[in-house]
């Protein structure tokens, strides 16, 4: 078979993922573009392995690896989501802007009034 | 997927396995697409579901049949049925919701499809003559694996476990409610 | 062992100095130990060293400071009679001051740091005597020249002292910057910064450019010893305390100028140019002064004047070629004139005023303040040259020095400079005595209006005049004993200094410095001449002016005498009026009033000087500020904009960041693969 299908099929699928990675609004929603992009990575993994008939099969133990790492971080991702929408009210990743540059944007966080006027004092006392 | 298709058209004597694995990727890919296209949130997930099975497929042309099954168990099994309890427990709505999508839609498509010419671009021209032997002995079944998972990869593998013990102690400890703090 | 106490009597004082300054805030009761002690200690191996040196043979001692890579710096002493005499001087005129100074800043709160001051500075003075290395008596050099700017500021309060300060340290740099220049330059030739190895060089010729050396190191000498045109800081000086004036700007640092060429004598010699200069500068300061003291007002600016004419005298004495005329008269001068400070002092304290004219509406002075009275009498007749006192030997034999040169005995010296140094010093010398006697005259024989005075005088003069069985305010009967004493102590030398015109000469080049039959009738003559006409001249002034009104300034007189020359001070300028009753206006006539202001040099220097350099100052304020800092201003503000711009990339959106981030990564792998 032909190197270039999953080479092919795995740049696809991670590009796939990146997009919704990028563009997607909920954070669960991030979470399995991420997984999508995994994926794909272990797709390249696998194929490698068996062209290059690797007597160690690191490819393989690899993926497993990467499979078993890819499980963790979405039970420590799913409970960070939890933990966030259960003190915001949201898993909105577009809302969660608290790094943002009030003095250049204005505060468009009405639940961190307090904490934006701090800033704003140490943002024009900086200036 | 309009490369991807021209591939199928088979320009280097397409065999079986080869028709098998462009069809199956091809209804991965779409999957994939649909699943972070959708405006529906569960749906989203139920896509994945499709993508990572039709992965599970693809490992098993590839002769990886053990690392197939624990794809299916894992991801299709385990980690989907957690994305779904996450959406649940977020209160996520049920139906089409129609700001499933954020502002940075249109800088992502950007920068998604020129990852993709870039990539697909840089692989086809490295591996444009490269062929995988899968006629040989069997590279992924349960015995090879596991002669080389417990043989040469022991302690990657008893480290790994130690890991998921930490992620699995921290995910409780973030996701508990401190009624006694809080109150 | 000589060398040993030599090393101390600078040692001492320093060390005074410096625990003056360290626990000055903290035990100011140990002040007065401090500052008085180590300098009679000085004083005492001074006078051992003196004895133990006598004439003999001149003693080089030296240890190496620090290589420089050309010639090395010693720390070296050179002991011989240029330097033993003028350290036992600066000896005695330091303790005097120091003792006198406890009782004339004896309520002053600036006490402790004003005598650590003067320690240091009579330690550097003694360094600069005994140093036998050029570089280490520029250390001293420079050192007293910073004591003096702060002693000159001692009253910082008033606007005329700090002035003053800044004058005296600005000029006196002036001229220390090619004197800084001449002394490389002599090393160069001579290989060393040793003196010793520096005369050996001029005895076998190799200083290879005397002339250029010599008017190089008069730059310094002229700023230092206030000899024209740099002469202008002294008379401001006196804004210091009096203690002040009789120790720096009478005595010692003055004389330093003086001392330094009569160390160098032998590099003059090689140049007729430059002893022409000197020369002619001697004459110039002379008259000059001279004709400025005998219109003074202030009692310190007549006695400032004064110090530059005789320091005019001994320039003179050294433009000759006789260094041993110079030391005498530097020798009985800075005893006569320390005398004559810390009598002006006394005065000051009693009068309640530094002004002439004040004086003269004070009839009992000269019974209020005996002591003041009777040395300062005898000082100012040392001043005039009248015999038998010390100045008049000192005088004759500057005198005969410039008549022998006159005559061409002295061939390295053309004789034109020994004329032009013997006609001003005989001009002089008429002068100094009318100055002196006017000095005396109003300030001792003044007699009071019978008439009321005014308002501001009636507590003091007024009544103190009007009759002996009215008291004057009783703090001024007597004087603190520590301000008396120093007088009688000074009194000594400036009566009997000239007796040891017969020793002396052993200790200098060994040239006869007695008298001669001409010069000492020419001098006392007009001396006398000087006498007598100002006497003349006062006696018609007083006759015709009794009443003339006066708006003098009298000090409150319950404070003690530093606080009433520092109120005084401050005052100068408002009794700066002319007083018909001056026999000094009679003299003078129409000279009395550019004299009187020192002959409008300092405003012929704030033409020339002052004003270009503040116009460049301002040239250059606007370039600073309008063109420099405009790029100052412009680097900071682009960044600023910058940051206004880049500021609105900060929306918070983890994905807007991530984007621009795999954006940046997706371009530079193209351009990786591109150029690969």
């Amino acid at each position: 078979m032909h190197l270039v299908y999953p080479a092919v099929l795995a740049a696809l699928l991670f590009c796939v993922g990146l997009y919704g990675v990028l563009a997607r609004r909920n954070s669960i929603l991030v979470l399995m573009s991420v997984e999508l992009m995994l994926n794909a990575v272990n797709l390249n993994l696998v194929a490698f392995d068996v062209w290059l008939r690797d007597a160690l099969h690191g490819g393989q133990a690899l993926t497993l690896f990467t499979i078993t790492i890819a499980a963790a971080e979405i039970g420590i991702g799913l409970s960070i989501v939890l933990l966030v929408f259960r003190n915001r009210g949201t898993a909105d990743v577009d809302r969660l802007t608290d790094l943002v540059d009030s003095l250049a944007h204005g505060t468009d966080n009405a639940s961190d009034d307090g904490r934006d006027t701090v800033r704003n004092a140490d943002g024009k006392a900086a200036a | 997927m309009s490369l991807a298709a021209a591939a199928s058209q088979g320009f280097l004597s397409p065999s079986g396995v080869e028709i098998a694995f462009v069809l199956v990727g091809i209804a991965t890919l779409g999957a994939a697409v649909v699943s972070v296209t959708t405006k529906q949130l569960v749906h989203a997930a139920l896509w994945l579901v499709v993508a990572l099975g039709g992965l599970a497929v693809e490992y098993l042309l590839l002769t990886a049949e053990f690392i197939a099954w624990v794809q299916v168990l894992i991801y299709v099994g385990s980690v989907v049925v957690l994305l779904l309890f996450g959406l649940m427990l977020t209160k996520a709505p049920i139906g089409r919701s129609p700001d499933a999508d954020s502002g940075n839609r249109w800088a992502a498509l950007a920068v998604a499809v020129a990852a993709a010419a870039t990539l697909v671009t840089v692989v086809i021209d490295a591996f444009r003559s490269t062929w995988l032997d899968l006629d040989g002995a069997v590279q992924g079944s349960a015995e090879v694996t596991g002669i080389s998972l417990f043989r040469h990869w022991v302690l990657p593998f008893e480290a790994l476990s130690v890991l998921l013990l930490a992620a699995l102690v921290g995910a409780i400890v973030l996701s508990r409610i401190n009624r006694g703090r809080e109150r | 062992m000589t060398v040993t106490l030599a090393v101390l009597v600078p040692l001492l004082p320093f060390l005074g100095g410096v625990a003056g300054l360290l626990l000055g805030r903290v035990a100011p009761g140990y002040a007065r130990p401090l500052a008085v002690l180590p300098t009679l200690f000085s004083l005492a191996l001074a006078v051992t060293v003196l004895a133990r040196q006598g004439s003999g043979q001149a003693i080089n001692a030296a240890t190496q400071l620090t290589p420089t890579g050309a010639q090395p710096i010693d720390l070296s002493i050179h002991l011989d009679g240029f330097a033993t005499l003028p350290a036992v001087l600066v000896g005695v005129v330091a303790s005097c001051v120091q003792i006198y100074s406890t009782g004339y800043l004896r309520d002053d709160p600036r006490y402790p740091s004003y005598a650590a001051l003067v320690s240091l500075f009579t330690s550097a003075m003694l360094l600069v005597v005994y140093s036998g290395d050029l570089i280490v008596l520029l250390v001293g050099w420079e050192i007293m020249g910073i004591c003096s700017y702060f002693l000159v500021g001692h009253y910082w309060e008033t606007e005329a002292a700090r002035s003053a300060s800044i004058k005296a340290f600005l000029v006196t740099k002036l001229g220390d910057v090619p004197f800084l220049f001449g002394i490389f330059a002599l090393a160069d030739d001579a290989g060393t910064f040793r003196i010793q190895g520096v005369l050996d060089a001029a005895r076998t010729g190799h200083i290879h450019h005397p002339t250029l050396i010599a008017l190089l190191l008069l730059g310094g000498v002229a700023g230092k010893s206030a000899q024209f045109p740099l002469h202008t800081w002294l008379p401001d000086a006196m804004a210091g305390p009096t203690p002040v004036s009789a120790l720096i700007h009478a005595a010692t640092m003055v004389a330093a100028g003086v001392y330094l060429v009569a160390r160098l004598l032998p590099v003059f010699l090689l140049s007729s140019a430059a002893l022409a200069v000197l020369a002619v500068m001697a004459a110039v300061t002379m008259i000059g002064s001279a004709l400025c003291a005998l219109a003074q007002d202030d009692i310190k600016r007549v006695l400032a004047y004064s110090t530059i004419g005789q320091l005019g005298y001994m320039t003179g004495a050294l433009a000759v070629g006789d260094r041993g005329a110079a030391m005498f008269h530097l020798l009985t001068h800075g005893a006569f004139k320390a005398l004559l400070f810390l009598g002006a002092g006394v005065v000051i304290h009693a009068a309640g005023t530094n002004s002439l004219t004040a004086m003269s509406r004070m009839s009992d002075l000269r019974r209020r303040i005996p002591d003041a009275f009777w040395t300062m009498t005898v000082g100012l007749a040392a001043l005039a040259a009248l015999f038998p006192f010390s100045g008049f030997f000192s005088k004759e034999a500057v005198l005969r020095a410039a008549e022998t040169a006159a005559e061409g005995h002295l061939h390295h010296v053309p004789s034109a400079i020994g004329w032009t140094v013997l006609v001003a010093g005989l001009l002089t010398a008429m002068l100094t005595a009318a100055y002196a006697t006017r000095l005396w005259l109003r300030t001792f024989m003044g007699s009071a209006a019978p008439a009321r005075p005014t308002a501001a005088e009636a507590p003091t003069a007024g009544e103190a005049g009007s009759g002996p069985d009215v008291e004057p305010v009783p703090e001024h009967t007597h004087e603190p004993a520590a301000m008396r004493w120093p007088l009688w102590v000074l009194f000594i030398p400036a009566l009997g200094l000239g007796t040891a015109v017969g020793v002396l000469p052993d200790y200098f080049d060994g040239g006869s410095l007695s008298p001669t039959l001409i010069t000492s009738v020419l001098g006392m003559g007009l001396a006398l001449v000087g006498i007598l006409v100002t006497y003349a001249a006062w006696r018609a002034a007083t006759e015709a002016h009794l009443r003339a009104h006066v708006a003098a300034v009298n000090a409150a007189l319950d404070t003690d005498a530093a606080a009433t020359e520092a109120i005084a001070v401050g005052a100068r300028r408002s009794v700066e009026v002319p007083d018909p009753a001056d026999p000094g206006q009679i003299l003078l006539g129409p000279l009395h009033g550019p004299a009187a202001h020192g002959f409008h040099l300092d405003a012929v220097y704030y033409t020339l000087f002052v004003r270009p350099v503040l116009g460049a100052a301002s040239l250059v304020r606007f370039l600073d500020r309008d063109v420099v800092e405009t790029y100052v201003r412009g680097a900071g503000l682009a960044p600023r904009l910058l940051g206004t711009v880049v500021r609105r990339a900060q929306t918070g959106n983890v994905q807007t960041y991530l984007s621009a981030l795999l954006a940046g990564a997706v371009v530079l792998a193209v351009l990786v693969a591109v150029g690969a």
